[in-house]
C-alpha cells in the first residue's frame, strides 16, 4: 500500500491524525491524501514520519503545526497558525493564509503562494517562510531566528523587536517596527534569498529584495533612553 | 471567543432560501460559541405607518392572546402577535413610545428586543442547534441576517446578554471580542439621556454607533468615530434595513472571512461555517482587513 486517502466528509478528524501519528510508520505508506477538509481544525498536527500529505481543499486552524519531516500541501486557504510551531518537512499553501502563519517555527519550510494575514512569523525560531503575496501588519514579531521572504508588500511594525531572524521584503514596506531596519543585501543575503525562492517555485530576482534586521538597540537596556524607542 | 455569522441574498428569487442557508453556518459555529445564540432577520416590512417589536418572555408557554386582549382594550387599537414560543413580533402603527410605555405598565415581564420596520430578532440561552429549532431559524425567508453563537465572557449567560443587540429602529449588532472600556461610554451616553439594559460590553458599542446616526452621521461616519472611542477587541457585524457591515479592531484580534458569490455575500469567523453554502467552491473567498469598512447593501 502505498497511498492511504481520508475523506473528511466521511470519517472523523481523528481517525486521520492517529493514523498519521501510529499506523503510517508500520506500513510504508508515502501519500496521504486528505479530501472534503471543509476548513477542520488540526488537520495533520504533530505528524512526525517523510511522508507527502495533501489536503484538497481548505483547512482551518493550525493546519499541520508542529510538522516534523513531512511534506504537506494544502491546496486552498487554511485559517490561523498553519504550520505553527513546525520543525522540520515543508508545508505549502497554494492559496492564502490566515493570522499568524508559521508562529514559532522552529525549522523546515513553509511557503504560502497566496498572501499572509497578520503577524506572519511571529516569535519565529528558525523557521524559514516564503511567501508569494503580501503578509499582514506586525510580521515576524519578536522573531528570533530563521527567514521570512516576501514576495509583495509588508504591513505596518515589520520586524518589531526583531532578534536574529532576517526578513526580505520585495515590495512596499509599511512601515518597520521598533528596532528593526533596512540594510545592504550581503552576497550571502542573495544566495539565500534565491535558494529559497527556488525552492518556492517563485520567479523573481534576488536583486529585488531588500534586507530587514534587527539594529539590536533594544539588546541591552538603556537607562537613558526614557521609555522612548 | 464568539462566532459571527451573516448572509445577504442577492437575488430575490433566492430570498426563500434565507434560513435553509444560513442554518449550517451558525451550526457551524457552535465551538466558538455554545452558549446562547440568536439573530436579527430583515424580513416582510411592516405596513404603512407600522412599526414591528420583538418580545421575549419568560416562558414558552406565555399567553401572548391576553397581550393582545389587553392591548386592543386598553389602546383601542387592533393588534395581532406572531408567536413562537417565548417569541412574540406585535406590530402596531401607534407612536413607538405609547406601545413601550404601555408595555413597560402592563407587562413589566416582557421584554423588547428590538423596533424596526423590517427587522425580527430572536435570541435565547442554549446551543446554535437548541436556539435554532426553538425558533425554526430555517424557514426564515428575507433579504439578510445577521447572526451570532455566544461564549459569554464580559457579562453573565441570559437571554437579554446574548446578541444581536439593538437600538433604534431596524439596527442590530453582533460583536466577536471584548471591549475595554464599556462603562467610559455609557458614562458619556447615559446624561445624554441614552437608557441601556444590559451590563454586556457589546450592548455599549450597541448604542454609541446608533447614537452617532441618530446624531446625524451615516454608518461609515459613526464606526470612524466608534474606532476613536471604542477600545477593546473586535470584531462588529451590523445590520441596517438595507445593508450589512463588517469592521475589525486595528489589530485585527478577532477573525473574519468572507465568501462572496453572484448570489449571496456570506461571513462568518471561520471559513469552516461556510463550507456548506452552495457554490462555496467559486466563491471569492478574502479575509477583511483590520480597521476598514466593508458594507454590502441589499
Amino acid at each position: 500500500m502505498e497511498k492511504v486517502t481520508f475523506d473528511l466528509a466521511q470519517q472523523k478528524l481523528r481517525e486521520l491524525n492517529q493514523y498519521l501519528h501510529h499506523d503510517l510508520a508500520k506500513n510504508g505508506v508515502k501519500q496521504v491524501n486528505v479530501l472534503n477538509p471543509e476548513g477542520a481544525h488540526n488537520i495533520a498536527v504533530g505528524v512526525d514520519a517523510p511522508v507527502n500529505i495533501d489536503i484538497h481543499g481548505h483547512g482551518g486552524y493550525y493546519t499541520a503545526g508542529m510538522n516534523k519531516q513531512a511534506n504537506v500541501t494544502v491546496h486552498g486557504n487554511v485559517g490561523w497558525g498553519v504550520a505553527e510551531n513546525m520543525m522540520s518537512g515543508t508545508v505549502r499553501v497554494k492559496g492564502f493564509a490566515s493570522e499568524s502563519a508559521g508562529a514559532t517555527g522552529h525549522g523546515g519550510t513553509l511557503i504560502i503562494e497566496g498572501d499572509a494575514s497578520l503577524r506572519c512569523g511571529i516569535s519565529l525560531k528558525g523557521l524559514d517562510i516564503v511567501v508569494g503575496g503580501d503578509v499582514g501588519n506586525f510580521s515576524c514579531f519578536m522573531a528570533q531566528a530563521g527567514t521570512m521572504v516576501v514576495c509583495g508588500d509588508a504591513g505596518h511594525a515589520l520586524g518589531d523587536s526583531l532578534y536574529e531572524a532576517v526578513i526580505y521584503v520585495r515590495g512596499k514596506i509599511k512601515s518597520l517596527g521598533a528596532d528593526a531596519r533596512v540594510e545592504e543585501m550581503s552576497d550571502a543575503d542573495h544566495k539565500k534569498v534565491s535558494a529559497l525562492l527556488d525552492q518556492a517555485g517563485f520567479k523573481f530576482n534576488s536583486k529585488e529584495f531588500k534586507r530587514v534586521a534587527s539594529a539590536k538597540s533594544l539588546y541591552n537596556w538603556n537607562a537613558d533612553a526614557n521609555q522612548e524607542y | 471567543m464568539c462566532g459571527i455569522v451573516g448572509l445577504l441574498i442577492k437575488k430575490p428569487e433566492l430570498r426563500n432560501h434565507l434560513g435553509e442557508w444560513m442554518m449550517p453556518m451558525l451550526i457551524g459555529m457552535t465551538e466558538r460559541g455554545p452558549d446562547s445564540a440568536g439573530l436579527a432577520v430583515y424580513t416582510k416590512e411592516a405596513g404603512a405607518n407600522e412599526f414591528k417589536y420583538s418580545l421575549h418572555a419568560p416562558t414558552m408557554d406565555y399567553d401572548w392572546t391576553a397581550v393582545e386582549r389587553d392591548f386592543n382594550h386598553h389602546l383601542g387599537s387592533a393588534v395581532e402577535i406572531v408567536e413562537k414560543g417565548n417569541h412574540g413580533i406585535l406590530i402596531s402603527h401607534l407612536e413607538s413610545s405609547v406601545v413601550k410605555t404601555w408595555l413597560k405598565d402592563h407587562y413589566p415581564e416582557l421584554h423588547v428586543l428590538s423596533m424596526g420596520r423590517s427587522m425580527d430578532l430572536y435570541k435565547d440561552i442554549g446551543t446554535p442547534g437548541e436556539v435554532a429549532a426553538r425558533y425554526d431559524f430555517k424557514s426564515l425567508q428575507g433579504t439578510h441576517l445577521i447572526g451570532h453563537t455566544r461564549m459569554a465572557t464580559e457579562s453573565a449567560v441570559t437571554p437579554d446578554r446574548a446578541h444581536p443587540f439593538t437600538a433604534g429602529a431596524d439596527f442590530c449588532l453582533v460583536h466577536n471580542g471584548s471591549l475595554s472600556n464599556p462603562y467610559q461610554i455609557r458614562r458619556k451616553l447615559e446624561p445624554l439621556g441614552v437608557h441601556f439594559e444590559t451590563d454586556n460590553d457589546t450592548e455599549a458599542a450597541c448604542r454609541y454607533l446608533e447614537w452617532r446616526m441618530r446624531e446625524g452621521d451615516d454608518l461609515a461616519t459613526a464606526l470612524k468615530k466608534g474606532f476613536e472611542e471604542l477600545d477593546g477587541f473586535f470584531t462588529f457585524l451590523m445590520g441596517t434595513k438595507t445593508e450589512m457591515a463588517l469592521v475589525r479592531d486595528p489589530y485585527a484580534c478577532k477573525p473574519a472571512i468572507v465568501a462572496e458569490t453572484d448570489e449571496y455575500v456570506a461571513i462568518s469567523s471561520e471559513f469552516r461555517s461556510l463550507a456548506k453554502l452552495p457554490g462555496i467552491k467559486n466563491a471569492k473567498l478574502f479575509e477583511p482587513m483590520p480597521e476598514e469598512l466593508y458594507i454590502w447593501k441589499v
